[in-house]
């Protein structure tokens, strides 16, 4: 025990040390780009560095006092317990509202950490700001830990047991989605400084677009994967089959990451074309705020919901002051230094960037429409209002009517070129995409008939968005201009960009058809069932073996046994085994659905309560292309990950390199237009 | 005007932020009830349990009573229930029961698993009796005076802060 009481201080002592780092790092570098003196500018990569490695050795003092049960620390009393397996003692560092704050904090000084590392070409100006900046946010937090919420405030006298973590949240899906999804909401961050430090010089270029676009990314690869996850655990521990509630934090990260999308494809215009910048900067600062609005729904209970872990108006207070000063700071900053760097050409609707803008507009609605829909309730009740849930079916009728000609406008763009694009050519060497979605689209109209139309609409979106980034990627491999037995190693002389752009584009499609399979296409059965009894659901039956009790490490479960088959009478394929548990400290409960996943279909089952005469509820469900959700977004993923290998040889690149990097590239190249 | 449209961002977060302060500190599990001091509505429901009272607006006078509605379907209240017994077992506060929108046997049964707390149990099939009380969602809990006198209200579960700083103080002042 002594020295787990000494290794709490040390994370708390740290915590204070990286404070003080974090404050020199703010101001001394923001002086020193003002005053062009680059000892001073310098300070800023050394800090950046110094603050992450003291962040570390905090987090691993707090990671350190769950694992070995540290029960003199508050936050592993409340939030631990000695029976908890292994994994879920180190998630439960983070599973909590301090925890999760340090968690945060640490990442944002690691996205320092990694600015000050590879940003060795940045101008130095640029990386002074931008490091000052992101120092700035970091003080903002670790005040706010320091004052409101300390994770390493001592329990006096120590409990012998603690109180468990969660038990929902005690599930692997849940012990890495935090990290990854603060991974993508603190990445947002690095393009916010970015921005914030552009506005400082005023200088916005294709050079500040390229040093841009690779941080961004990686938000976006990690928002993606952060939302995944989130959105599996749902899909198989809420046990209703859903995988996407609108719920306000499932939103809170969903604004962001459609920010993200769009400032992805805005800064591709910046450096092509060296327009729509103080658009670029506008998302990049928005981008942010919605991650921190994000933390400020989740944190301070002006939203309530399943996910908030803490609801206490005091942090309220506190980080609304942080959220006034940061975004309404930097959008004041904004409104005063972006006038002036109007530049570049205009551009024609039908063009590349044109197609990019499009994009644009369609995000920027989409994430206000989440917005809107998100607050609307409460904005109704400070009103005067009543309480009203707006919930699924307004996104229904407002989200999804944006994603169709967001949709279409994505498989054509990639054909437009750049300033001026002929539309008739980009739609012949469309006609093998739009043949392919018509016939998807028929064959779905026969095996759907009198189902649902909208699903329709959905596979041929889908079928569409595949065949388009697919056929584009053998076209710029020159496909009917060369040899077909060339095309294979053209393809793999393609830039990975190239590479990234389509699979991440096909990785929409595929994702497509997974949330269309599982929302519009499920067959439900909802009853109760006795032993030996069997249920039809789609073409699989499902006969109930009976339940029995079993134990975990920490909880007590309810397993029912299922058989599988695949027809009627036939043999069983597959045993399933849901489970309703029920955590000893807590007495909370949970779903723990059995999920059979085939390549085209998932077969679900989640045991309900039992019905005290011998039965119990069981809702089954066969979901047509719901792992596609999954297999989609990892698509996207991997796209993004390629893409950024591609985009790192260029960070490092030197300053106007507006000669094209080595490999073929389809299209003209850009050049800034003069204006016209 | 161009510079106008520059503000306009900043503008719109103003208006947001605002509204998000003056949103703060609302708990919005606090409903305001039209009933607060008002007399128990006219509620009449039959027992749940065979040998049981079931519950009626006369019930609730002479003594600091509480009302707590629940449903064997709702998970909220499976994680109130520990609370609501040691409300009517180490506090000693009569606590009566309206089982609202459940099948009877399912209730039994999550009774019969869970121990029985309550005093006096309604069974509310329909939600007839809830609506009289305006019900919004289970579990809700209301604390009731000598005189029949709605004096407190709680949508949502209760927490082990909220029975020791509202619950039971305003128990032990309205006992006075």
């Amino acid at each position: 025990m002594i020295d787990g009481f000494s290794i709490a201080e040390i994370g708390h002592f740290t915590l204070v040390l990286a404070l003080c780092v974090a404050a020199v790092q703010a101001i001394v570098p923001m002086v020193g780009a003002a005053r062009n003196d680059a000892a001073m500018m310098a300070v800023a990569p050394a800090t950046a560095v110094a603050q992450f490695a003291v962040l570390v050795i905090s987090f691993a003092a707090l990671v350190h006092a769950f694992v070995t049960s540290d029960f003199s620390v508050l936050n592993v009393v409340q939030n631990s317990h000695s029976l908890k397996p292994m994994l879920y003692k180190v998630s439960g560092a983070w599973g909590n509202h301090e925890g999760s704050l340090l968690l945060w904090v640490t990442v944002l000084a690691l996205f320092g950490a990694l600015v000050a590392f590879f940003g060795r070409n940045l101008p130095p100006g640029l990386k002074a700001r931008t490091l000052s900046v992101q120092a700035l946010i970091s003080v903002g937090f670790l005040l706010f830990m320091l004052f409101t919420s300390n994770p390493f405030t001592r329990a006096f006298p120590p409990p012998l047991e603690g109180g468990d973590l969660n038990p929902l949240l005690q599930d692997p899906g849940l012990a890495f989605h935090p990290p990854m999804l603060y991974l993508g909401y603190v990445g947002l961050s690095i393009s916010f400084s970015f921005a914030v430090a552009a506005l400082i010089e005023g200088k916005v270029d294709a050079a500040w677009a390229r040093y841009v676009r690779p941080w961004t990314l990686l938000a976006w690869i990690c928002l993606t994967a952060g939302i995944m996850l989130g959105s599996w655990w749902a899909y198989y521990e809420l046990g209703w089959g859903g995988f996407w509630f609108w719920d306000p934090v499932e939103n809170a990260s969903f604004m962001p990451w459609l920010s993200a999308t769009a400032l992805l494809h805005s800064a591709i215009v910046v450096e092509k074309r060296d327009t729509l910048k103080s658009w670029t900067i506008l998302l990049a600062i928005i981008g942010f705020s919605f991650s921190l609005i994000g933390t400020f729904l989740v944190r301070s209970g002006v939203l309530t919901s399943v996910h908030a872990f803490a609801t206490d108006p005091e942090r309220g207070v506190f980080i609304l002051m942080l959220l006034v000063v940061a975004i309404g700071g930097s959008l004041a900053l904004y409104a005063w230094r972006a006038p002036t760097m109007q530049g570049g050409g205009l551009f024609r609707p039908i063009s590349r960037e044109g197609a990019l803008v499009l994009n644009n507009l369609l995000l920027t609605v989409a994430s206000a429409v989440v917005l809107i829909g998100t607050l609307y309730p409460l904005f109704l009740e400070v009103t005067g209002g009543d309480k009203v849930s707006v919930g699924p079916p307004f996104f229904n009728m407002t989200f999804v009517p944006l994603m169709i000609p967001l949709f279409i406008a994505m498989g054509v763009g990639p054909y437009l070129s750049w300033k001026r694009a002929d539309l008739y050519a980009a739609m012949s060497r469309l006609k093998v995409a739009l043949a392919v979605t018509v016939v998807a689209a028929g064959i779905s109209l026969v095996l759907l008939y009198g189902d649902s139309g909208y699903a329709v609409i959905g596979l041929a979106l889908s079928a569409w968005l595949i065949a388009a980034a697919f056929s584009e990627l053998l076209q710029r491999a020159g496909l009917g201009r060369t040899p077909v037995r060339n095309i294979p190693g053209r393809l793999f002389g393609l830039p990975r960009s190239t590479w990234g752009m389509t699979l991440a584009h096909m990785g929409v499609g595929v994702l497509v058809a997974g949330a269309t399979g599982a929302s519009l296409l499920t067959t439900e059965v909802i009853t109760v069932m006795k032993p030996k009894e069997t249920i039809q659901v789609g073409p699989h039956q499902l006969e109930f073996l009976g339940a029995e009790e079993v134990r975990g490490p920490n909880y007590v479960a309810l397993r029912g046994n299922f058989a599988v088959r695949d027809e009627a009478g036939g043999k069983p394929v597959a045993l399933m085994s849901p489970e309703n548990r029920r955590y000893v400290a807590r007495g909370q409960e949970t779903t723990e659905a059995a999920i059979l996943s085939g390549l085209f279909r998932d077969v679900y089952i989640a045991l309900g309560d039992p019905d005290g005469e011998g039965g119990i509820t069981v809702r089954a469900y066969r979901k047509p292309l719901a792992p596609w959700l999954w297999w989609g977004t990892v698509i996207m993923v991997i796209g993004g990950l390629v893409s950024l290998s591609d985009r790192r040889l260029r960070v490092g690149a030197p300053k106007a390199n507006r000669s094209a990097p080595a490999g073929p590239r389809a299209g003209p190249r850009a050049e800034p237009a003069p204006a016209e | 005007m161009n510079r106008l449209f520059f503000l306009l961002p900043l503008l719109l977060f103003a208006a947001m932020a605002g509204y998000f302060f003056v949103r703060l500190g609302d708990d919005a599990s606090v409903v305001p009830s039209a009933l607060i001091d008002k007399p128990v509505p006219q509620i009449d429901a039959p027992p749940l349990i065979e040998g049981k009272s079931g519950i009626k607006t006369a019930d609730f006078t002479g003594e600091v009573k509480v009302l707590n509605v629940w449903a064997s379907w709702c998970v909220p209240c499976r994680a109130e229930h520990p609370l609501v017994s040691r409300l009517a077992q180490t506090e000693g506060v009569p606590v009566y029961g309206l089982n609202w929108k459940d099948k009877k046997q399912a209730a039994v049964a999550w009774l019969n698993e869970l121990g029985d707390p309550y005093a006096q149990i309604g069974f509310d099939e329909s939600g007839r009796n809830g609506i009289e009380l305006g019900v919004y969602g289970v579990p809700e809990t209301y604390i009731i005076d000598k005189d029949g006198r709605i004096r407190y209200k709680r949508v949502g579960p209760l927490s082990p802060t909220i029975l020791k700083d509202e619950v039971l103080p305003l128990i032990r002042e309205l006992k006075q």
